[in-house]
């Protein structure tokens, strides 16, 4: 899946080298402030990522997983009828969804998982949003016998109970945590709180390219085979670069994985699209860098742009997707945001509900909430593009977990009905 | 100097000791010196208030006061709430700040400490919160996450406004790092017994008297101990052994099923006449 000459390492750390750092800071973004029980925690995963850095058997059992069993390389489809609908750019759409389990989480879980094992941890423990991360999570943990306990929001858990469903079918603990906003950095919270008192036979599959260094190295590394293998691809279809690259923002694993390989060439333009929410002075939202909202802080392991108010206290997220709904991002992107390198944008509610009916009539695509907002964020622009522009939209999961979500945004009354009927069906079954 | 009964009369003045003077420091039999922790707002200021006389006539001698966070993700379930209910009630940290100058005026016979984590010393100004600190009076900070190596310059303010910045070392810290840490912290090596948050029960043996031991072999300050003291039982365990019993969660454990005559019974099982 990869070219030919160069070895699997070669190519990953090319693409990933940079822009990741050893030291941890981007800027004036990163850095760890861990507490004092978790330096070994880190300092056993710094000694053994850099070890496997150079192990050139670990990342071809990591690209075996990622080809044989995850179904890597995924393709790059080239949107015709959506690019007819609107005239103006060529739009690609980088399909993640087509991973197994569904998101580019999957590329990430197996390559931490396998390092647990390397580490010769027995048990790992995640953190979820939207589900899609601890599902990968779980079925990694399951493919390489280790066990899994997995932290969600209780909100979150409520928004994508299919993922629930999936996760303990795997084997999964699933433990849902009832505080705060019960969403993405409570889980985060709840995880760490585990992990200090588990280190010792316990990894954390960190999900995001967030939190204490190595965290946004470790995740870059293992999402960067999503633009490698897109770079490739638009050379071959087109013999030229993209004119632009968007990705959606969480914590920034997709967004990150998708431009690592473009960000040398300083004329494609990255994109990152966060979650309006309910738009710009909602305070309704989780665009941190879009609507200029985010205050450099330390929370939850490292320094980034937060959501917070005057006193340093997180603010309340919002978003339709639950992956977006996360009250920090990336370093590795704040830094790139304050370079000018990723241009930030964000895309609410109703824009991201428009733009999926457009994406399933017009392509027959069916993208998580999550990654509907990349596209949202590209149709937004694209009445300033021209036809010898090139879009690549990487749609990082695929939105079957949506089902419940999407027929209420749409007031799907056939759909709220066959759940009535269902509803009923279990409670007469019980009497 | 044995506890804060014999101090009650001592003016605030005081307050201006370096940290370490105030601890005897001597592990040499005398009477373990406690340490109590409160959360600012929670339940609310007027308890905190009742609670630190209560610490001052049962002759605590340290007190620890948390400001909240809304992450505070080295503390357990008990101390999770009250962070989060605090905030829920409009807890800031111009109150907490207000507050403390308060007490620090009222109870000379205590030594006042405060414990948050770096984001609510960050957005207040590192070098400003240290001042209001020096200011009011406030000997020490206990900054969980204010990672040492990448806190250079919130560790120079405290020196700079002989402000004690406090560090943390576990049982799993090595003993080159426990080197390290024992030489930039201020004051005294605050000791977490074990892994783990807050809150749950630690039991006191022969690793927790090892752990002491190696801290006590490198350790230049006094040493206090801390995570899942709850008994008086646990207290005697480690007298002769560590200068400071620190009793966080278990206080407040109490107070939330006894209230405050709990709290004043509790105090004085633990702490001796
Ligand atoms: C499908 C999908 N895309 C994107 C995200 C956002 O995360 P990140 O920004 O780390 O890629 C998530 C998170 O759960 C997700 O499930």
């Amino acid at each position: 899946m990869m070219s030919g000459h160069k070895t699997v390492f070669q190519t990953i750390s090319a693409a990933a080298e940079a822009l990741v750092k050893d030291d941890g800071y981007y800027g004036n973004y990163g850095g760890s402030f861990i507490p004092e029980i978790l330096v070994p925690a880190f300092a056993e995963i710094k000694e053994h990522f850099a070890a496997i850095k150079q192990d050139e058997a670990f990342w071809q059992e990591y690209c075996s997983l990622l080809a044989d069993y995850s179904g890597r390389p995924t393709p790059l489809t080239y949107a015709d009828r959506l690019t007819d609908y609107f005239g103006r750019a060529k739009i690609y759409v980088k399909r993640e969804d087509l991973n197994h389990t569904g998101a580019h989480k999957l590329n990430n879980a197996l390559g931490q998982v396998l390092l647990a094992k390397k580490m010769g941890k027995t048990r790992v423990i995640a953190e979820t949003g939207a589900g899609q991360h601890g599902v990968a999570t779980a079925t990694a943990a399951a493919k390489l016998g280790l066990t899994a306990t997995i932290y969600m929001g209780r909100e979150d858990m409520e928004r994508q109970y299919s993922n629930v469903f999936w996760m303990k079918r795997l084997g999964a603990e699933v433990i849902a945590v009832d505080y705060g906003s019960r969403t993405l950095k409570d889980a985060i919270n709840e995880a760490l709180r585990d992990w200090v008192s588990s280190f010792e036979t316990t990894h954390y599959v960190l999900g995001t390219a967030s939190g204490a260094h190595p965290f946004p190295a470790i995740v870059s590394y293992f999402q960067a085979v999503i633009g490698i293998e897109a770079k490739e691809q638009i050379l071959r279809a087109e013999g030229r670069l993209p004119s632009r690259v968007y990705a959606c923002v969480g914590g920034g694993s997709n967004a990150l994985g998708v431009f690592q390989a473009f960000y040398p060439h300083g004329d494609v333009e990255l994109v990152g699209v966060e979650a309006g929410g309910e738009g710009q002075g909602s305070g309704r939202h989780a665009a941190r860098i879009a609507y200029g909202e985010g205050k450099a802080g330390v929370a939850q392991g490292f320094k980034t742009l937060f959501l917070q108010n005057n006193d340093g206290q997180m603010k309340d997220t919002y978003s339709l997707a639950a992956g977006l709904d996360y009250v920090g991002v990336s370093p590795i992107l704040a830094d790139l945001s304050e370079r000018g390198r990723v241009r930030f944008t964000a895309a609410t509610d109703t824009e991201v509900v428009e733009a999926l009916e457009i994406i399933m009539k017009t392509e027959g695509l069916i993208p998580a909430l999550e990654s509907t907002h990349a596209f949202a964020g590209a149709f937004n622009d694209i009445t300033e593009s021209s036809g010898s522009d090139i879009f690549i939209i990487n749609m990082s999961g695929r939105g079957d977990k949506d089902i419940f979500n999407v027929a209420e945004g749409l007031q799907d009354d056939e759909w709220k009905a066959f759940i009535r009927r269902k509803a009923r069906q279990f409670e007469n079954a019980a009497r | 100097m044995m506890n804060g009964k014999h101090l009650s009369g001592e003016k605030p003045g005081n307050s201006k000791m370096r940290l370490a003077e105030r601890i005897t420091g001597s592990p040499s039999g005398q009477p373990i010196q406690i340490m109590t922790h409160q959360i600012l707002g929670y339940p609310d200021f007027d308890t905190n208030y009742e609670m630190i006389r209560l610490f001052q006539e049962s002759g605590a001698r340290f007190v620890e006061l948390q400001l909240p966070f809304s992450e505070p993700i080295a503390d357990g379930p008990v101390f999770l709430h009250a962070n989060q209910a605090s905030l829920a009630s409009g807890t800031t940290t111009k109150q907490c700040l207000e507050f403390a100058e308060r007490v620090v005026t009222d109870f000379p016979g205590l030594s006042f400490l405060f414990m948050t984590y770096y984001n609510v010393v960050i957005q207040y100004g590192i070098e400003e919160f240290v001042k209001a600190c020096a200011a009011i009076g406030i000997q020490g900070l206990i900054v969980p996450d204010a990672y040492p190596e990448e806190s250079q310059e919130f560790m120079e303010a405290c020196r700079q406004n002989g402000v004690e910045p406090i560090l943390i070392v576990t049982p799993y810290t090595s003993s080159e790092r426990l080197v390290y840490l024992s030489a930039v912290t201020g004051g005294f090596l605050y000791c977490a017994a074990r892994k783990g948050v807050t809150g749950t029960k630690t039991s006191f043996g022969k690793e927790t008297e090892a752990f002491i031991t190696r801290v006590r072999s490198i350790a230049r300050t006094p040493i206090a101990v801390g995570f899942g003291i709850q008994s008086d039982q646990d207290v005697r365990f480690l007298e002769g052994k560590c200068d400071i019993a620190i009793i966080g969660t278990q206080i407040l454990t109490v107070l939330e099923q006894e209230g405050l005559s709990g709290v004043k019974r509790f105090l004085k099982t633990i702490i001796p006449a």
